[in-house]
Parts: structure tokens; C-alpha cells; sequence
């Protein structure tokens, strides 16, 4: 593994997991984990597991962000904590 | 509460942080994962199977009841969607676009409702006129997002990808249709019913290879013995038997995708939403 690229990546990881915590906007939230799931990818794919980041991008990065998207629209934007 | 729940959630990742550290490194040959069955996989997958992606040679075959059930999962989750947020109830109002004019009609609800021909649409409350650009880009794009799919199905057993992958990219072929024109354009093309019995279709194809397998005289999911119903090629019959499977994994997961999907954009009506 080539750690320059895994520092970055992971420290990435790291950012929007927590500003997906923090964030008071849900879709602003569901995008961030959009791009979390993107990142781990880069990470899978790194690391070689070229299936796994297959499946994480469109799975994770993909689809599950239209899910989160789609059901955002049918409840409200904003969390109360 | 909230510091309490952050207490909590603290000591769990600083004891999972711990638990990692007596993880193997990355790599390592010596890691109790490399030795005790992997070498066999490295090394005779490609001999057994002739599929030179051992993922899917170990997912397919090896593991092919695993991920049967794995299949099953999904369409269980597809299911269960379904089964929570399908509303069989007819809708209080309805608005009626003339499509000439521009003019909007609201029924109420228990009022008899017009029957105007094709020149009134029914449409959403919400209703804002669809964008030429991005209804022309997603037109064109949508084919070879397809073409794309069916490629990482079919190619599942050479590069990386498969039936689930290649279904998920292919469902949300039909999420993007849904989001530039609107969900009735997706509805009205795939119905709920084909969607219902695609989904069941794909599993039925997996548990139909295994047990014709069974019925040619072998154990389930045992693709070598499908030999003689194949006239070519005995010699990749294995590969042509996780080919089967894969269209039977992708053709569920396509259809989940949009179930999930279309119930809960529209809180399970079927008439409008994103």
C-alpha cells in the first residue's frame, strides 16, 4: 500500500464521517456519505479488493445515496439535535 | 442524554481501536485467513473452474449456496419494503393538467373524476415543468448506463463486477429515468406487478440451476454436471453456470432496486414523487 494516498484518503474518511454527524442538513448528510462510501472505495481499490470497491461505489456511493435522497423528500430536512 | 450517548459510543470505537490492534498486517501470508483454504483457491481455481477472477469463481461456485441465499436477502429486503409502505388507498386529490392549454384542474376527493382523453395528464401536486436539458442528457445517457450493466454481468466472470453489481448500476438506470421525467414515466414502463415477478424470477433462476444440477445426478449448485444440456464448450461449463446465475442475481437486484425505490418516493401510491 502506498501510504501517502491511504493518509489522505483515510484522513477524508475521517472528515466526513464526522461532518456527516455534525451537519444539521439531512440531505447535506446523505450526500456526505455518498462521498464517505466514495472514499472507501478508493480505499478498497488500493488495497486490491477491486470487487469490493466495485460494489461499494455503486452500492454505497451510488444507489443508497438515491435511497437516503428519495426518503429525505418524503420526511423533513432538518434534525432536531 | 447526549454526552452520555457520546460516552458510550466513545469506549465502543476506542474497543474496537484496541481489538484492531491484533489484527494481522495487511498482506501477511501468515494471517490464519492465507493459510488455511485460500491456497487452493489461488492456486486451482483457475484449473477447477476456468474463470480467472477468483472472486467470482469463490462467490459463484464455491460459495454458490452462500450467495443464493444472498440473493434471497435482497429479495427479502425488496419484500419487506414493499410489505411496510405499499398504500393501497386512493388518493384524497388529484390535478389534471390540460396539456393545450396549461390549464389545471383540481378534483376532490369522492368527486367523479374526468376521463378528458389525452389531452388532460394527470400529474403531481408539486408539479414543476421538466427541464429540456437535463430530460435530453439523462435520454441519452440511460442506454449506456444499460449496455454498461449488462457488460458487468456478463464480463462478471473476467474482470471485476457481477450480478450484483450490474443489477444495482442497471436499477438505478430506472432511478435516474424516474428522477428526470417523473416516477409515473417509470411506472408506466416497468408496471409493479412485472417489477414483483422480475424480482422473484431472479431467485427462481438460481434455485433452478441448482436443482437442475440435482437432477442431473449431481450436488446442488454443481454447474460441471450441466454438461450434457449444453452442446458447446464443455470445458467452461462452470463459467457458463456462474453466468447463469449472475443474470439470475442481476434480474432480482435490478428489480429490488426499483421496488425499494418507487415505495418510498411516493410513501408507497405509486403516483408521484421525486
Amino acid at each position: 500500500m502506498y501510504w501517502p494516498i491511504d493518509l489522505i484518503v483515510l484522513t477524508f474518511v475521517i472528515f466526513c464521517a464526522i461532518a456527516a454527524i455534525v451537519v444539521k442538513d439531512l440531505l447535506a448528510t446523505a450526500i456526505l456519505f455518498g462521498a464517505y462510501s466514495f472514499m472507501m472505495c478508493l480505499l478498497w481499490a488500493v488495497m486490491g479488493a477491486v470487487d469490493v470497491a466495485f460494489t461499494e461505489a455503486s452500492v454505497g456511493a451510488g444507489v443508497s445515496t438515491v435511497f437516503f435522497v428519495a426518503a429525505i423528500f418524503r420526511t423533513s430536512r432538518r434534525t432536531k439535535d | 442524554m447526549k454526552f452520555l450517548g457520546f460516552i458510550v459510543v466513545g469506549l465502543a470505537g476506542a474497543i474496537l481501536l484496541y481489538g484492531t490492534g491484533d489484527f494481522p498486517d495487511w498482506g501477511d501470508p501468515y494471517s490464519p485467513a492465507s493459510l488455511h483454504i485460500s491456497k487452493d483457491y489461488i492456486e486451482k481455481a483457475l484449473d477447477q473452474t476456468k474463470v480467472p477472477n477468483i472472486v467470482t469463481a469463490v462467490l459463484a461456485d464455491y460459495r454458490g449456496f452462500d450467495t443464493m441465499f444472498e440473493t434471497a436477502v435482497i429479495f427479502t429486503a425488496g419484500l419487506a419494503c414493499f410489505l411496510l409502505l405499499r398504500d393501497f388507498r386512493e388518493k384524497k386529490e388529484r390535478f389534471y393538467r390540460h396539456t393545450p392549454t396549461g390549464v389545471i384542474l383540481h378534483v376532490k376527493a369522492g368527486k367523479k373524476i374526468l376521463d378528458g382523453g389525452k389531452e388532460f395528464e394527470y400529474m403531481d401536486k408539486d408539479w414543476v415543468p421538466s427541464d429540456l436539458i437535463i430530460k435530453t442528457v439523462c435520454r441519452i445517457l440511460i442506454p449506456f448506463i444499460q449496455i454498461y450493466a449488462l457488460y458487468v454481468v456478463a464480463h462478471g466472470d473476467f474482470s471485476p463486477g457481477g450480478g450484483f453489481q450490474g443489477g444495482v448500476i442497471f436499477g438505478s438506470s430506472l432511478i435516474l429515468l424516474a428522477i428526470s421525467y417523473n416516477l409515473k414515466t417509470l411506472v408506466k414502463r416497468i408496471s409493479e406487478k412485472m417489477l414483483g415477478v422480475y424480482a422473484a424470477l431472479g431467485v427462481l433462476i438460481y434455485l433452478g440451476i441448482g436443482v437442475i444440477c440435482m437432477l442431473m445426478g449431481g450436488q446442488f449448485l454443481d454447474y460441471a454436471k450441466l454438461a450434457p444440456l449444453i452442446p458447446f464448450d464443455s470445458n467452461h461449463i462452470r463459467a457458463l453456470g456462474m453466468l447463469g446465475i449472475e443474470i439470475g442475481v442481476g434480474i432480482a437486484v435490478t428489480a429490488v432496486m426499483a421496488i425499494i425505490y418507487i415505495n418510498i418516493v411516493s410513501e408507497g401510491r405509486h403516483d408521484e414523487g421525486l
